[in-house]
């Protein structure tokens, strides 16, 4: 248990290390969904920690779990629609202001 | 053991109405669609009325648990004081952009319906419904998810117009408030590994300075102020609200930052233990101090109405964190003052910067730009719009009589009674930068129009009404009698007693 606890960490230290260096758009939202899943890991952990009552594990960090997803793909959905449009429109896959602006 | 309480139905109401609202609107489809917004939002603003009648009746939070199951297990929706005067606010804010928006996004008889108009109309129930989720949200998943709905339709009201400037502008702040999200999520995992709940009142009674505490309280207070753009958060902010279309950046501006503002009260007050809070209070306010005065000196600088009034967003957020070491200080009269002055700061924000978002925009249509050198005989074309501008402004400033004044003089005696006068210093020093930058617009728009001065034709003078009427509300907050704000003491949890 202490290695996926350390495994979430990681991935959330990786995935921040991503969103802040990383100048695409396109590998910042990649960066934002590792983030994502190092967080849900830990969620993980908790549940299997809490498991007091007898269960498995405890259901209702899963619970959040499953909302935590369907929250991070409509995020990604809307990010990469939004990345996309803006490369149609302007031809840019990065955040950095054009030079004549 | 928590119950639901009498007119805990309401609560329920003042979610699915506008979320209801949504789905028929969408459903109807593009002329209907306004006029099921405009229904359901003034619907809104009644349902807010009785939740805060019943609120004041009861003296006490209402309290609704969702489907008959207490915490830890179930989940629960609560009004005390402050999620009444916000969703108040919020309601009235909602429903004057919907006015507002009914002369730029309208679709007359006989014309086709176009997608943005009708886009406008869903989002802005959507907005709706995901502020009062998370103003009435009692545990910290729930309040999680609101905060996504939150961002997820104001950004889409924010590029309705799709001009390639505001994807830029827009996507940098879906970004931001991503990453602010996810350490929030972060923040509520290590909690609920800790405590083995969720629930705001359920931590409250149990809440200990332990590590994982004092780790998930850092990380959910830095997501926060991600999406409250503080001081070295802050770039996002400016572009993302001043490249917006004028209705979605008034509600941008006006309530959807406060409802981070509400989720970071929740944390201070009740979830986090007051001595380690108290004591990295300070910090807080520090950058909200670093906020208020670079945010007022980049507004004086700007060349754009619209950046300068984004700009001043930046700064009066500032103020909203100077409460923080005030409440925590350990005096119960001045805890008392720094409370109602930070909350009323955030609703009467709410109402003068939606007016000056609207004004800005009424003036740039009608001059056809909005740079504040040229704003030579704005005054003349738009008289209401300029006074409207002002009246927030003054609101903005702090000058008695308006909310923005008692908010202030509430922080401002709390701070010099605790002996922390430094923070007064910030107050009285934002003010003047503050009466600075509104007097550049106000002196612009006084002046003679230039020679080869042209003005587009006038528009309907509802709009004007509607900002006009937004700044006088956010003047009239000043008028009323301190102890008609005993409302916003409901609930609070007391500092240094316990509870």
């Amino acid at each position: 248990m202490t290695i996926y606890g350390l495994l979430g960490a990681a991935l959330v230290a990786l995935g921040l290390y991503g969103l802040v260096v990383q100048a695409a758009v396109l590998r910042k939202i990649l960066a934002f969904n590792l983030l994502g899943a190092g967080v849900f890991l830990l969620f993980g952990v908790v549940a299997r920690r809490g498991a007091a009552a007898g269960l498995a594990a405890d259901p209702v960090p899963q619970a959040m779990v499953i909302t935590g997803l369907v929250v991070a793909f409509a995020a990604t959905a809307l990010a990469i629609a939004m990345a996309l449009r803006m490369h149609q429109i302007t031809g840019a896959a990065t955040l950095a202001e054009p030079a004549d602006e | 053991m928590m119950a639901t309480t009498p007119g805990g139905a309401l609560l329920v109401l003042a979610l699915t109405l506008p979320a209801g609202g949504m789905l028929i609107a969408f459903v109807l489809g593009g002329r209907a669609a306004e006029r099921v917004a405009i229904a359901v939002l003034a619907a809104g603003v009644l349902v807010a009325l009785l939740i805060d009648a019943a609120v004041l009746r009861a003296s006490a939070p209402l309290v609704y648990l969702v489907g008959g199951w207490p915490p830890p297990l179930g989940m629960t929706l609560v009004a005390d004081g402050v999620s009444a005067a916000m969703l108040l606010t919020a309601a009235l804010v909602l429903l004057a952009t919907a006015l507002y928006g009914r002369a730029t996004q309208a679709t007359p008889p006989g014309v086709t319906e176009a997608r943005a108009p009708f886009a406008f109309w869903c989002f802005l129930l959507a907005l709706a419904a995901a502020l009062a989720a998370a103003f009435l949200g009692g545990d910290l998943f729930n309040l999680f998810v609101a905060l996504e709905m939150l961002t997820f339709a104001a950004l889409a009201l924010a590029c309705l117009e799709g001009k390639p400037s505001q994807f830029r502008s827009e996507l940098r702040y879906l970004l931001f408030a991503l990453i602010g999200s996810v350490l929030y999520l972060l923040g509520t995992a290590l909690l609920y590994g800790n405590y083995g709940t969720l629930d705001i009142r359920l931590l409250a009674a149990a809440r200990r300075a332990d590590l994982p505490t004092l780790l998930a309280g850092a990380l959910m207070t830095a997501g926060l102020a991600a999406k409250m753009a503080l001081f070295p958060l802050h770039l996002w902010l400016p572009p993302a609200h001043a490249g917006a279309p004028p209705a979605a950046s008034a509600l941008l501006s006006g309530l959807v930052v406060k409802a981070a503002f509400v989720l970071l009260l929740r944390l201070w007050f009740w979830v986090l233990p007051p001595i380690p809070a108290a004591a990295a209070a300070p910090i807080l306010a520090a950058l909200g101090a670093a906020a208020i005065l670079v945010g007022s000196l980049l507004a004086l600088r700007q060349a754009r109405l619209k950046l300068l009034v984004a700009y001043s967003t930046v700064a009066q957020i500032g103020y909203l964190f100077l409460m923080f070491p005030l409440v925590l200080a350990g005096d119960a009269d001045a805890s008392s003052r720094a409370w109602l002055g930070g909350v009323l700061q955030a609703t009467s924000h709410a109402f003068a910067k939606a007016a000056m978002f609207l004004a800005a925009g009424l003036i740039a249509a009608r001059l056809g730009h909005d740079r504040v050198a040229e704003l030579g005989g704005a005054g003349r074309a738009m008289p209401k719009a300029v006074i409207a501008f002002g009246l927030a402004g003054l609101s903005l400033m702090g000058i008695p009589p308006s909310g923005g004044f008692t908010a202030k003089w509430l922080l401002l005696t709390s701070a010099l009674a605790t002996g922390q006068w430094w923070w007064a210093l910030v107050i009285l020093g934002g003010g003047l930068l503050t009466g600075g930058y509104v007097y550049r617009v106000l002196a612009g728009s006084l002046t003679a129009p230039p020679a080869d001065h042209v003005v587009a034709a006038p528009g309907p003078a509802g709009p004007q009404q509607v900002a006009l009427a937004l700044a006088l509300v956010s003047v009239a907050l000043g008028l009323l009698p301190l102890a008609s704000f005993g409302l916003l003491e409901i609930g609070r949890p007391v500092i240094g007693g316990g509870r």
